[in-house]
């Protein structure tokens, strides 16, 4: 599988570049607490890298998620509007966020890879 | 996702900071203490344990002071607007340190021990605010320190044991807790150590708060934690559950520019310390708020309730249908209990009746709430 992630600790699963999987690591959803509601990005809007493409909030927090590629959005989590739990319960698999059609497949090159990310974390 | 990261400075520990770590609690920096703000439970979970069964904070962090001398409560009511001259024995009330704008410096509770206590316990036992501790003390010792003695209690750790089984599971331990009532306490000995014990708390249920001595605090903790209904609860689910339970924060829903007549608790103001009452005034602010308590004020404290999922936090602004800013939101989060965004706020008191709306600005868009009625989560004081 390659998944890859980000410093701002979102996850994307490209195996189907015209519809790579997004959502928040463990340690994010470990960090924010017991998730409570999400605002999920549009369907058919392209995002750039590093844009804000929703909010997670817990009880006690909100944070935003950026875009950690290029593209446009082609799905969005339904269940995880009405479940947001989903996302501590299940945050690599049932708790994903959204889908997005890479608009530039080489910028996953810039990612961390799960060995890089575990060690990024191993520095916080 | 963003991060929040936090200054690291050196903290101070409460005497159960041991327990807390080996518990896995996720220590925070709040009021100059690390303090557990979740356990492996979670937020959530500690809320509604508290509510179903019994839940145990440490709230060591909190300031203990016992006002020893005949004129102790004579001398208080100089610096609150509160009856505490004819505070019977084993009573408990709620005070307030107003300014001289009539602001408050901080809330408190007032208990008055029994005679034969008052060596250990004060002739008024007062609980204060963390983070206004030490400025509460200079206070008291400044303005009333010549008619009475006023000794802070350090030495003294305090225990939150709240919930519908808090009463029976602190009965196993002293039979006499059980006669306690709402606002309530006395001396009482738990796991062999002497404690003073109120039935009160700050999370809408039934429940004590524990003083014991910091040496004899840790194996308190253990024991009333070893009890089958009994898991640790951290300050995040006892923010929640006092924001259901409609109770102000002291620097987030009131503050040195808020009054008790804005914030709505002229309640914990007696007839006896109003206009025309017998011991009327003789307290910082006694003008403005005697006649804000005449006239009434411009704004009032609210509880809100959104309609849609989303959080409204603190800082939220609120705004009328056409746009004009009408307060910003003091305390907010989504009740856990309740189900819904939860919020408190100022607002003009022409606006402050229960089902006006307001929209709460958030992300760009204006999320419908209307002025609910507080408690949002019914309590359960247990008063005999």
């Amino acid at each position: 599988m390659s998944i890859k992630f980000t410093p701002e600790h979102e996850w994307i699963n490209a195996a189907d570049a015209a519809a790579a999987v997004v959502g928040i690591t463990v340690h994010a959803q470990d960090a924010l607490g017991d998730v409570v509601f999400v605002d999920l990005p549009e369907v058919g809007k392209t995002y750039a890298k590093g844009d804000v493409a929703g909010v997670v909030e817990s009880v006690k927090a909100a944070a935003d998620i950026y875009m950690p590629v290029t593209g446009e959005v082609v799905e969005v989590n339904e269940a995880l509007r009405d479940d947001p739990s989903l996302a501590n319960t299940d945050p690599l698999e049932a708790g994903w966020f959204f889908k997005v059609k890479l608009s530039n497949a080489a910028e996953l090159d810039g990612l961390l890879d799960s060995t890089a990310y575990d060690d990024f974390l191993k520095g916080l | 996702m963003s991060d929040a990261s936090t200054a690291s400075a050196p903290l101070l520990t409460t005497p159960l900071n041991a327990l807390h770590l080996e518990l896995g609690a996720r220590m925070v920096p709040f009021a100059g203490y690390a303090m557990p703000v979740q356990y492996p439970a979670g937020l959530m979970a500690e809320h509604r344990h508290c509510r179903e069964a019994a839940a145990l904070f440490d709230v060591s962090h909190m300031g203990q002071v016992r006002l020893v001398g005949a004129d102790a409560a004579a001398a208080l009511e100089t610096l609150v607007p509160v009856d505490v001259v004819s505070l019977p024995v084993g009573k408990q009330r709620y005070g307030l340190f107003t300014n001289e704008q009539g602001g408050l410096l901080d809330d408190l509770m007032i208990t008055r021990p029994a005679p034969e206590a008052s060596t250990r316990f004060g002739d008024l036992f007062l609980v204060v605010n963390a983070g206004c501790k030490d400025a509460d003390i200079a206070h008291l010792q400044a303005n009333i320190g010549a008619r009475c003695r006023v000794e802070p209690l350090p030495e003294r750790a305090l225990l939150a044991l709240q919930g519908p089984q808090a009463a029976a599971v602190l009965a196993r331990f002293a039979p006499g807790v059980a006669q306690l009532t709402f606002m309530t306490g006395g001396v009482f000995t738990l796991n062999g150590a002497e404690c003073f014990i109120t039935r009160s708390g700050y999370t809408g249920e039934d429940g004590y708060e524990i003083s014991v001595h910091e040496t004899q605090a840790e194996a308190l903790a253990r024991a009333l934690l070893a009890e089958a209904e009994v898991k640790p609860a951290g300050l995040g689910a006892r923010d929640t559950l006092r924001l259901e339970a409609g109770l102000c924060l002291y620097g987030h829903d009131i503050n040195t520019a808020t009054t008790p007549v804005e914030a709505a608790l002229t309640w914990a103001i007696q007839k006896v310390r109003r206009p025309g009452g017998e011991r009327a005034g003789g307290y910082p602010g006694a003008e403005v708020l005697g006649a804000q308590l005449t006239e009434g004020a411009a704004r009032k404290r609210v509880g809100l309730m959104g309609v849609e999922r989303a959080p409204v936090r603190e800082g939220t602004r609120l705004v009328s249908a056409e746009g004009v800013e009408l307060g910003i939101v003091t305390s907010g989060t989504l009740g856990p209990s309740v189900g819904k965004p939860i919020a408190m706020a100022y607002l003009p008191v022409a606006l402050a009746a229960v089902g006006t709306e307001v929209f709460a600005e958030v992300r760009g868009k204006r999320l419908p709430m209307h002025v609910a009625a507080m408690p949002f989560q019914p309590t359960r004081y247990y008063r005999g």
